[in-house]
């Protein structure tokens, strides 16, 4: 098939160039209509579903939108109950950051330790990637049933385990103490093979005459790990580190699943209370304004991500 | 000499600590699976049964008597899950091609716009997309589980990732294309899409993965336990009696099953397109 038409060819050359000049902006211009084709579903989806929405929680939680009451304008009434008066709010706020704070270090820690293991090329280290990376792709659903079951006070697998060195296990599930660290550690379990996977493919891109140099000189492993290794895979750090907080901000399955948000409210977290809020007694304008916090929460962090990415993000020319 | 005993110690530490971690993370697999083929009188059994006798392989069955709708709501899960891979992949590929390889007017700024969808988080919509759907008398069926899937964060996910593979293609491939007379559309789709099968392979397994064990949605949308999905048909196992462990064990098998099947046969690709997309 020829791009050009017939008549061209007997042409002279001066109409060849404007022919070939029309016909180039005609095929800029065929090709941008099916750029906008192809872009259409998304950039509709994101118009109905996330933009449109987006503006409407922000318009829903300054007012006292009920499916149980006529619905009327509010103001910032909303934000400053939230902020000032409500307690399980703020509870649900430090439920949510002692998740995150044990989370996040224990998820970055192992998965980085996991993967400096399994990066030498040893034989079986493909099995464990497997192993460890199994429950990211197992639904969370199953996996925080299972460690419920796991956790049991009697039928459980640690208690009876614990029995058998002659320990009378707690009552893990109840008590208002140990309750979060145990969803902590089995959400930690579920995602740390994903980070994992993440760093893998980092050091697999730190030069290896960095570390022949650094042997050369008789740098110590650990100084190799603090000056190279460290350095070299600080963008995926990074990365894993926003994405990790962000997703912990989220925390919500396990927390239906294991604890119901209890016992009491030591499990209550953000997104569980916004459900509960919305979902249950149905305050959606008060539940929109709570929402819209996560929203700044996430949006900062997001903004934080950007910035100091290129401060402090090692990145190599 | 000394060094060798040195390194094959470090190789011994470094195997014991992997072995530790990988049995933490499959013992619950192993207990899973164990508890499922229990006698139910077996359960508290001290010390626990690792290996159970008898074997009570009619657990698998009896959930189907104990919960009728058992398969019905497997198969709910199951297309819904298929048609939001199947979705998701068309749209962030056609997207994520456009962004990546066509040229048109104010293309960047579309694709920041819509990657800013990326922060918004779905607990932050959902409230207004309830009262809509709602509205819409769209409630209580599998059309929110779908579509807002598809055209929302899910499929931002997919043109983000698919528009990464397809920036690493070299120029000369669609542009050679183009001088052969191709159209964009039988670039896209005789060259570009085949091409991408690393990158549909990890898109693929989020995505399904993502929405085989959504929870938030059906928890809000579906109310009619015709209409539920495996993760909200769960909880059918527990009733004022208690937990039947037995038949809960053997239904989570089930519904671990095909994810597991799914990730094992794409394991290979998967792993390439989590390095060759750029997620790092």
């Amino acid at each position: 098939m020829s791009t050009y038409p017939a008549s061209a060819l007997e042409a002279k050359p001066t109409e060849i160039l404007k022919t070939k000049s029309s016909n180039q902006s005609r095929l800029k211009r065929r090709n941008a209509l099916y750029g906008y084709l192809f872009i259409s579903p998304m950039m509709l989806g994101f118009l109905i579903f996330m933009a449109g929405p987006i503006l409407a929680a922000f318009v829903l939680s300054l007012t006292d939108y009920s499916l149980l009451h006529p619905s009327t304008f509010v103001g910032a009434d909303n934000y400053a109950q939230v902020l000032t008066k409500d307690d399980l709010f703020w509870t649900s706020i430090k439920n949510t950051l002692y998740f995150s704070a044990g989370l996040i270090p224990l998820n970055l820690g192992l998965s980085l330790a996991l993967a400096i293991l399994l990066s030498a090329k040893l034989p079986g280290m493909g099995i464990f990637r497997t192993a460890i990376f199994t429950p990211v792709v197992t639904s969370i659903i199953v996996w925080a049933i299972v460690w419920k079951y796991v956790f049991a006070t009697d039928a459980g697998l640690v208690n009876q385990i614990l029995g058998f060195f002659g320990v009378t296990g707690p009552a893990w599930m109840y008590n208002t103490h140990l309750v979060m660290p145990v969803v902590i550690l089995v959400s930690v379990l579920k995602k740390v093979g994903m980070n994992m996977v993440i760093f893998l493919a980092a050091l697999q891109d730190v030069p290896k005459m960095y570390y022949e140099a650094a042997t050369i000189d008789g740098a110590s492993k650990w100084k190799q790990f603090t000056k190279i290794t460290l350095p070299m895979i600080s963008p995926s750090l990074f990365l894993t580190l926003i994405i990790t907080l962000i997703g912990s901000l989220k925390v919500f399955s396990q927390i239906v699943v294991m604890t119901d948000g209890g016992p009491g409210t030591s499990t209550n977290v953000l997104v569980y209370y916004i459900y509960k809020l919305a979902f249950k007694t149905f305050d959606l304008g008060y539940a929109s304004a709570v929402a819209f916090i996560l929203f700044f929460l996430v949006l900062a962090l997001t903004i934080v991500q950007w910035y100091f990415r290129k401060r402090w993000v090692h990145h190599e020319e | 000499m000394k060094n060798r005993s040195l390194h094959f110690l470090g190789n011994g530490i470094r195997y014991l600590l992997l072995i530790v971690v990988s049995l933490v993370i499959l013992a619950p697999f192993l207990w899973m699976i164990t508890t499922s083929l229990k006698d139910q009188s077996k359960i508290f059994d001290f010390p626990p049964q690792w290996f159970p006798s008898p074997i009570v392989w009619s657990n698998y069955a009896d959930v189907f008597k104990d919960q009728p709708q058992f398969l019905l709501h497997y198969w709910n899960s199951l297309y819904i899950a298929v048609l939001v891979t199947a979705g998701t992949c068309i749209v962030g590929a056609l997207a994520g091609f456009a962004f990546a390889k066509i040229t048109f007017p104010f293309k960047n700024t579309l694709f920041l716009i819509l990657l800013s969808g990326m922060m918004i988080p779905n607990e932050v919509t959902i409230i207004p997309n309830f009262i809509w759907f709602s509205k819409l008398g769209l409630v209580n069926n599998h059309f929110p589980l779908i579509i807002p899937p598809i055209l929302g964060a899910g499929g931002i996910f997919g043109v983000f990732l698919l528009r990464q593979f397809y920036i690493t293609i070299p120029k000369d491939l669609d542009e050679a294309a183009e001088i052969d007379g191709c159209t964009p559309w039988q670039t896209f789709w005789r060259i570009m899409a085949p091409m991408a099968t690393p990158a549909f392979a990890t898109l693929a397994i989020f995505t399904f993965l993502n929405s085989w064990e959504d929870f938030l949605d059906p928890l809000i949308y579906i109310s009619s336990s015709k209409q539920f999905t495996l993760p909200i048909a769960m909880k059918l196992f527990t009733d004022t009696a208690g937990t039947s462990w037995h038949l809960l064990m053997a239904a989570s098998v089930m519904s671990t099953v095909p994810l597991l099947l799914v990730f094992f046969a794409a394991q290979k690709k998967f792993i390439d397109g989590i390095a060759t997309t750029g997620l790092k």
